[in-house]
């Protein structure tokens, strides 16, 4: 039997994911028209012998309960939420339910970052996995610019053995391109590394010049604490992956992932996933790849795609033009509309001949191993860097207007167009 | 009565669009600029018309003739063979001019207004001086030159641009002028305005007619436009039946007939559309100039263009900030132009969203 943890983080965490992380988790902000962490659960369940999810993380359990039942429905397998009394870190997190993991004496168990967006080969790892029998952890590696690795856990890899040589996260000069994905296959007997490491931590904490003072034994970080360590002692393998993976830190790469679940799905047919409104009735004139809800009310003269995803509820006018966006639940774009580069919050209403439009900040396509550049909100010279168009919830553009390049934060009603700026 | 017409230069303040046209054949509400003023001279019993023009333009002469004949009237070209300022050509035109005793008029050729030439006349009868120059009512003097004028409309002064408050009324580039007003102008290049009008002036020689209703010069486009909504306003009021009547139309719009709008258009307030021109459905247009055989396919949405002959603009485009496409521009779809000034024959495949020339 397998179990998976989805790391999940809390309401402290996913700021750059703002204003859309506002009203709602950044774990269950919807891309290709799935909460992001249902991507991991559908790459879960694909596992033979998936006995039981977890989701570890520490936003208040009314936010995650609703999806969870959700997921319970949809997929037939138990899935819990373990909420964490306070930020314990990745690995913290683990240890602190290290009971719930055991409960049942899985043979292995999956970790999963929940920010992380991939074509997750869960049971590609698992048989790597098993194939080094002296593994703790085995984890998917893939590779980054060198420039680019720097915001990474980067590691050295023996390329006879797999075996990982050398691990340090986040390094401030070169080490290596090969870059952690997170996403692991841990052995039973991690724990007791972790708890090596906990105890030594805790026993810090009462030498008289501790300089661990204030941090709690209990937090522990995954990659600083326990893979660094386990690098170079045979114990620790990576397994290289050269299909797509990015990260979902900003509001920017939910489009660049959108495009890419929306590229996955329509190629992975096994998966259930319907790319298209109700049945096989033409929705509209369609560039691929889209998703539409199946309650969107889209008219028959709008033009949509590619890579966009339209949410429950939403109507799309007459003549209305989206590319490259993401709708969000119960939005209105009404007749005339172009739609480009953007995201546009829950129950946002946008009215006619306006134009919503926004910068794209994929990765560079003429760079191999060009990752998502996670850009600051303003430039050097204090200007905001062009970058998608993002809506908070319930704002409402004017007809006619044009909001380029902008970030408005929800409830603004806006009564003239905006260009470059970040509406309060 | 003959009447000249200061024609001048390259009408380079109206590019890109004069690097296709003359600047008086440009269409204003669908009518070569010109002809707005030829169309009144020969309402007001005009017969010969002299147009100074400072380089040979054929297409223009060609097609001038063309509406000279269905007019009735003799249009005669004055080359320059360099620039004579505004004075200048009427002396190169003095043997036309002086074949009668009887007044011309003598127009700058940007100027749009109501046209009252047959009052002029009779105004410049009545008062028996040897000019009349026509001043219109500005609300900021400062900017021009105005006119300084006594009960009796004789013209005192001129004063350049007016630091205090002395006349809000300007001269509006339209003048009768007595054949005897010739002996004061030499045959060089020379200004009408600083160095004709004073010495008139000062002799008691000349008055001033003040203008009723608009006014405009059209020689740069954003005057284009404003001029154009004076012009459309002035329509509604005076020949409310040129003015179009159709699903989706607000305020006061002119289209040809021979022009196409689909549906759920919202055409106006303030736009001209020329002949040939198609508007597929669901565009917006608005205080916007389209001329001849241009394309404006759906859900586009324009405010304060001026879509030069033959252009193709593409769906969910947007064109706003006195944008000005020269002829035969494509604009892709999906783009935005902002205060574009596009050269002719370019094709605008990306967003041009600060004002620039796209040459």
């Amino acid at each position: 039997m397998l179990k998976a943890v989805i790391l999940i983080g809390g309401p402290q965490k996913g700021t750059r994911f703002r204003p859309l992380s506002l009203d709602i988790p950044k774990p269950l902000f919807p891309v290709a028209g799935l909460p992001l962490i249902q991507h991991h659960i559908e790459a879960c369940i694909l596992l033979k012998n998936l006995g039981e999810i977890l989701l570890i993380g520490f936003y208040p359990s009314n936010q995650i309960e609703p999806f969870v039942n959700e997921m319970q429905r949809i997929y037939n397998i138990t899935i819990k939420y373990l909420q964490e009394y306070t930020a314990l870190g990745t690995a913290g997190g683990l240890f602190h339910f290290r009971d719930q993991i055991r409960c049942g004496n899985p043979d292995a168990f999956f970790v999963l970052n929940g920010d992380v967006c991939a074509d997750f080969q869960l049971e590609y790892l698992y048989e790597f996995h098993n194939n080094n029998p002296n593994a703790l952890v085995s984890m998917m590696y893939t590779e980054a610019t060198k420039q680019q690795s720097l915001n990474f856990g980067c590691m050295v890899i023996d390329k006879k053995t797999n075996e990982v040589a050398h691990y340090v996260e986040k390094p401030c000069s070169y080490v290596s391109a090969y870059i952690n994905c997170g996403i692991y296959v841990f052995s039973l007997d991690i724990f007791q590394t972790i708890g090596e490491v906990f105890s030594n931590k805790q026993s810090d904490l009462f030498k008289p010049d501790s300089s661990n003072g204030n941090r709690e034994a209990s937090h522990m970080q995954l990659e600083n604490e326990i893979l660094a360590r386990l690098s170079g002692t045979g114990k620790f393998f990576g397994l290289h992956v050269d299909t797509w993976w990015s990260q979902l830190k900003t509001a920017g790469s939910a489009i660049y992932a959108n495009r890419h679940y929306l590229e996955l799905y329509k190629k992975a047919a096994n998966r259930k996933f319907h790319s298209h409104g109700k049945g096989d009735e033409v929705l509209c004139t369609v560039i691929p790849d889209i998703y539409v809800d199946s309650t969107a009310i889209v008219d028959p003269s709008a033009v949509i795609g590619p890579n966009v995803s339209i949410g429950p509820g939403v109507v799309v006018g007459a003549g209305v033009r989206i590319q490259e966006s993401i709708v969000l639940a119960n939005a209105v774009i009404e007749d005339h509309s172009l739609v480009l580069h953007s995201i546009i919050g829950t129950q946002s209403r946008i009215g006619k001949w306006a134009r919503v439009e926004g910068t794209p900040t994929d990765p560079d396509p003429n760079k191999p191993f060009a990752k998502m550049e996670n850009l600051p909100l303003f430039n050097r010279d204090g200007r905001l860097n062009p970058s998608i168009t993002i809506l908070g919830c319930r704002v409402s553009v004017p007809s006619e207007t044009i909001l380029l390049n902008s970030i408005v934060l929800p409830n603004k009603e806006l009564a003239r167009s905006i260009k470059n700026e970040i509406i309060l | 009565m003959r009447a000249l017409i200061l024609v001048g230069g390259y009408g380079t303040r109206l590019r890109p669009l004069t690097l296709s046209r003359p600047k008086p054949l440009v269409e204003f509400a669908n009518k070569p600029i010109l002809l707005h003023q030829i169309e009144a001279l020969v309402e007001a019993g005009v017969t010969e018309v002299i147009l100074a023009v400072s380089y040979r333009a054929e297409q223009m002469e060609q097609e001038l003739t063309i509406e000279a004949t269905k007019l009735g009237i003799k249009i005669i070209f004055s080359h320059e063979t360099e620039p004579l300022g505004t004075a200048g050509p009427l002396a190169l035109a003095k043997e036309y001019l002086e074949q009668s005793d009887k007044p011309f008029f003598v127009l700058n050729s940007d100027i749009i207004c109501e046209f009252p030439f047959k009052e002029l006349a009779k105004f410049h009868e009545t008062k028996g001086k040897e000019g009349t120059i026509v001043v219109t009512k500005v609300e900021e003097p400062s900017k021009y030159g105005v006119v300084v004028y006594d009960e009796n409309r004789c013209v005192e002064s001129f004063v350049e641009k007016p630091q205090e408050f002395i006349s809000n009324k300007i001269n509006a580039g339209l003048y009768i002028l007595n054949p005897s007003v010739l002996q004061r102008i030499q045959l060089r290049p020379t200004s009408i305005e600083k160095e004709v009008f004073p010495g008139m002036a000062k002799d008691k020689q000349l008055c001033a007619f003040e203008l009723e209703g608009f006014w405009m010069d059209v020689g740069q486009p954003k005057d284009f436009l404003t001029g154009m909504c004076l012009y459309l306003k002035f329509l509604r009021t005076k020949k409310p039946s040129l003015l179009y009547k159709g699903p989706g139309v607000v305020g006061n719009v002119l289209v040809d007939p021979t022009a196409k709008i689909g549906k759920n258009c919202q055409i106006g307030p303030n736009v001209t559309v020329g002949p040939g021109v198609t508007i597929e459905d669901g565009v917006c247009v608005k205080r916007s100039t389209i001329l001849r055989d241009v394309k404006i396919r759906s859900n586009s949405w324009l405010e304060s263009c001026i879509v030069g002959w033959r252009c193709s603009v593409g769906r969910w485009v947007r064109m706003e900030g006195i944008t000005v496409l020269g002829e035969d521009v494509i604009v892709t779809d999906e783009t935005y132009i902002n205060g574009g000034q596009v050269l002719p024959h370019k094709n605008i495949v990306s967003s041009v969203p600060d004002p620039q020339i796209i040459m």
